[in-house]
């Protein structure tokens, strides 16, 4: 029970009130470019999470295993204790996830083809998003253990997935309004952004 | 002519084709990292040799990466130019690397330094691309540096860690100022630069749709 609530609270945390992309500003450069359109920012937010959720666990354990100062211990061989891997991190990591983003493609093709469908031109553009690297060395920085990698990883994306979708659905209300020439596009996403940050804060008030 | 085209390489993303205001790339680095100017000014100087650097190399390699597999051949190249720029700050600049915390290593996934090795890189010369990283790595930090001077002259009424607004117009000494919060936390940055954003539309007249 008591472990129950700590996942809970994690999640609520990393979905509310630390937000990955309005308290982190992490993926912004997909978050722009793809909420001009309702279902297309559905397709990437649930591409986010499914992704996120699988690579941030993973990444775990390459750097338990693998990366971290006397992580390969479990090999046995004499003098593994003093071995520090760490400055591998961003290059290991970068590699997974370009190798997860292909196995969930090609998974997905065989399993789902209807998913895939909807998912597919997102999911390359998933490797170079930076909500996904920028999980994984939060997960890394903060310490957290296996079942936490999890729970934080989906709920990064849900945070993620909720940010989008707010904001394409804004944008698409302000098709109809008359906006200065300069601030068309970029300039009102940005303000938009701000005041969708801003509402979010108000979460921050909240203690678990 | 041969002397304008390189002048327009290195001066157009200065200005004209900014590469966060009119691109619309590594908007994420941009934000995060402008609470404080001097976060900002070493964030600018480990993308201007990241983008120098991974330019360049893509460049002198543009005949031999296959583009099957570029992308990654193209992410390798940058990570590892990163992890350099990482150690380096690490061992030098500690304080300042531990605040930047997990944004150096972001540079990887920055949409500028892959943006320019796509779309300029892989069909340039070494010279040309080297100029063009250069150009767009210093239009990132005149961004960077504006936002930045923004949000810490009206976050904490300093600038480079120095005091500008005079310590007696604080509300707390008798006067009337107190410093705008706001400032400091992520709405501050969003809405400095869709201001700034705006203003740079204006002037240069570009427009969307």
């Amino acid at each position: 029970m008591d472990a129950l609530s700590h996942y809970l609270s994690l999640a609520v945390e990393t979905i509310f009130i630390k937000n990955i992309l309005l308290a982190y500003f992490l993926g912004m450069c997909s978050f722009l470019a793809i909420s001009k359109k309702v279902e297309t920012s559905i397709g990437l937010g649930l591409a986010v999470v499914f992704v996120n959720g699988i690579t941030v666990p993973a990444n775990w354990m390459i750097s338990h295993y693998l990366l971290e100062k006397g992580a390969l211990q479990w090999t046995g061989i004499a003098g593994m204790e003093q071995v520090d891997l760490s400055f591998l991190t961003f290059i290991v990591f970068i590699a997974t996830i370009a190798a997860m983003v292909q196995l969930v493609e090609m998974t997905l093709d065989r399993v789902s083809p209807t998913l895939y469908q909807s998912l597919g031109i997102f999911l390359p553009l998933i490797a170079v998003n930076c909500a996904i690297l920028g999980s994984s060395l939060f997960m890394v920085e903060r310490e957290y253990d296996l079942m936490e990698a999890a729970v934080f990883g989906t709920s990064a994306g849900v945070g993620f997935f909720l940010a989008i979708v707010t904001l394409a659905t804004m944008r698409y209300k302000l098709k109809y309004s008359n906006v200065p020439k300069g601030l068309r596009g970029l300039g009102i996403a940005m303000l938009l952004t701000g005041l969708i940050s801003m509402a979010y804060m108000s979460f921050s008030g909240i203690n678990l | 002519m041969a002397v304008r085209k390189t002048l327009d390489t290195f001066a157009g993303p200065l200005s004209r084709s900014n590469p966060i205001t009119t691109q619309v790339l590594g908007i994420c680095s941009a934000l995060a990292v402008t609470v404080k100017m001097d976060t900002a000014l070493v964030m600018s100087g480990a993308l201007v040799f990241v983008l120098v650097g991974s330019n360049a190399i893509v460049a002198a390699l543009r005949d031999l990466i296959p583009s099957r597999v570029r992308i990654i051949v193209m992410l390798t190249i940058i990570a590892t130019l990163v992890i350099f720029i990482d150690q380096l700050l690490k061992a030098y600049l500690y304080d300042i690397s531990k605040q930047l915390s997990i944004f150096v290593g972001l540079i990887i996934t920055n949409c500028i330094v892959l943006g320019r090795a796509e779309a300029f890189a892989l069909k340039n010369t070494v010279w040309e691309s080297a100029l063009d990283g250069l150009g767009n790595a210093l239009g990132y930090g005149l961004i960077l540096l504006l936002v930045s001077a923004a949000r810490e002259l009206f976050g904490s009424g300093s600038l480079l860690g120095f005091q500008v607004v005079p310590a007696f117009l604080y509300a707390e000494n008798g006067g009337w100022y107190v410093n705008n919060g706001l400032m400091l936390l992520a709405p501050g940055a969003f809405i400095i630069l869709g201001l700034l954003i705006w203003l740079q539309r204006t002037v240069t007249g570009y427009t969307e749709e």
